[in-house]
């Protein structure tokens, strides 16, 4: 067994009740973070551009919905994940069992903020030079919506290892 | 951080960015530059124009036109823009735009001493003044005596101030004086220039110091072109070129030296990115060495369109629009002349 003051032993210490907190508050926090990243990057330069070419405007808040999603998945992976915090009796907190599911909670937590982080800054860039360029060529506009598109997946990936992960954080049962 | 602009750079500089870009698609095309040069007399040129961007800027002028009036409309557009620009823009890009009109003040600053010197009236030098270039006090010019007073009365109060102390001497001015003073004043600018978008840092960094070493190339052979024949001294002449640039140091130590103008192209020619510009010339022929300089000039302010979220957009913004009032001038010029076969050698097509 690990010595007395170890970091390993001071880690099986912390309550899986706090991985699992940290982990639902870092999936809707940061995916929300990304998202309104996003939204300001495609934002500002959708209103500029807008101005000498006003077609644009309406076409061009796919970018922002797209951004949107992100926030979306957020939301909905934390609420799913709060559905898995259960109560465990005192005596089983530092079961085995009890930390596998806290450490699975926190890392779907993770997983899903961070992937959305990017994902919604990926689609918030290429959504200021989609609105950019439309405004110069409407023909450009299909094309870089595609690459949105393929962007946009990324916090789907997200949300997909997320939620296999959370699947599995089973508590133990009342019976020692 | 290079490469990461991407991430801060609309919080304050994404609207304006985008601002820039819908003007720049509102300058002329070689379509619109064709139908203009077919133009017969100034009203055309004044009836195809109101179909572009300037309608509402010459439409209220009475006929007959002169050229100068279309010219001056026509910045005044300029001028409407970069004012809209400015007001919106926050640090550092308000002190990016004014950087790019410093340029604008020593001329008018030149020019207004050289018109005294001639004895020209005051008001009529003001009037021919660009107006990005204008500041306060800047009437009180005229009555300087020699380069020390012009400091001390008028521009220590200006943003050219800094620029000064490389050229306070208490001769007169003079012809040759004046134009030393303004290659010196210009020399201060483009280096302070380039510290500041040094200091910038990223994309915009290396877009504006690549710009900013061809205008000083080109200056530098400039310079040297037109100080062939005069009393300018070898050592006065290495005085006036930047320290930065594709040319500096080498190509400085052998353009001081040049006599005649096919030494200056052996010179240059040893510089890839420049060889374009002389191979346009055949031997002997300087005419057309300055279209060749602004064909050059274009190219590269286009091509920073080419990368988003950095200043230099702005500065080649103005560059475009100054390269499109010259070409207005020069068609305009040689239709009121009936010159009209001259009209192509000057007309540097943007897009």
């Amino acid at each position: 067994m690990a010595y007395s003051s170890s970091w390993s032993r001071a880690l099986v210490q912390i309550s899986p009740y706090t991985f699992s907190a940290i982990g639902i508050a870092v999936a809707i926090g940061i995916s929300v973070l990304g998202a309104a990243w996003g939204i300001y990057i495609t934002g500002s330069s959708l209103i500029g551009a807008a101005i000498k070419a006003p077609r644009i405007t309406s076409k061009n808040l796919i970018s922002v919905i797209f951004c949107e999603a992100v926030a979306i998945y957020g939301v909905i992976v934390a609420i799913i994940l709060q559905t898995k915090l259960e109560s465990v009796p005192a005596s089983q907190i530092y079961a085995a069992e009890s930390l596998r599911a806290g450490y699975s909670i926190f890392a779907s937590g993770l997983i899903v903020g961070f992937a959305n982080l990017v994902c919604g800054l990926c689609v918030g860039i290429i959504g200021s030079s989609c609105a950019l360029s439309d405004a110069q060529n409407s023909s450009l506009f299909v094309k870089i919506l595609v690459i949105e598109i393929f962007g946009s997946a990324l916090g789907l990936f997200g949300v997909i290892v997320g939620i296999i992960m959370s699947a599995q954080a089973t508590w133990p049962t009342k019976a020692a | 951080m290079y490469g990461f602009e991407a991430m801060s750079f609309n919080i304050h500089g994404g609207y304006l960015e985008a601002i820039v870009r819908g003007y720049r698609s509102g300058l002329l095309t070689a379509a619109d530059y064709n139908n203009l040069c077919q133009c017969e007399t100034l009203d055309d040129i004044k009836m195809h124009l109101s179909a572009t961007e300037y309608g509402p800027y010459l439409q209220n002028e009475p006929s007959p036109l002169h050229t100068t009036t279309i010219v001056e409309k026509c910045t005044l557009k300029l001028v409407d823009e970069y004012k809209h620009m400015l007001t919106q823009a926050t640090e550092p890009m308000s002190t990016f735009l004014e950087y790019c009109t410093y340029g604008h003040m020593i001329d008018n600053v030149v020019l207004i001493v050289t018109g005294t010197l001639h004895e020209r009236d005051v008001q009529e030098l003001l009037e021919k003044c660009h107006p990005l270039g204008m500041f306060d006090s800047i009437a009180t010019l005229a009555v300087a005596q020699n380069m020390r007073e012009l400091y001390r009365l008028v521009l220590v109060d200006t943003p050219l101030a800094p620029y000064f102390s490389e050229c306070i001497t208490s001769e007169d001015l003079d012809d040759m004086n004046i134009e030393i003073m303004r290659n010196t004043l210009y020399k201060a600018y483009l280096e302070d220039f380039y510290r500041f978008c040094q200091k910038l840092g990223g994309a915009t960094a290396e877009i504006m110091s690549d710009l900013l070493a061809f205008e000083a190339d080109r200056r530098a052979v400039n310079i040297t072109i037109n100080s062939i024949g005069t009393e300018l001294t070898r050592d006065d002449r290495r005085k006036l070129y930047s320290n930065f640039g594709l040319l500096c140091p080498y190509g400085h130590e052998e353009l001081a030296l040049c006599e005649d103008l096919d030494q200056v192209r052996g010179v240059v020619e040893k510089y890839p990115p420049y060889q374009s510009i002389f191979s346009k010339l055949s031997y002997g022929e300087s005419q057309m060495l300055d279209k060749a300089f602004y064909e050059e000039e274009v190219k590269r302010l286009c091509l920073s369109y080419e990368q988003q979220f950095h200043y230099a957009v702005f500065f080649a913004y103005i560059r475009l629009k100054e390269q499109e009032i010259r070409n207005l001038m020069w068609i305009s010029e040689c239709v009121a002349q009936n010159q009209k076969s001259r009209v192509h050698d000057s007309v540097v097509f943007i897009f």
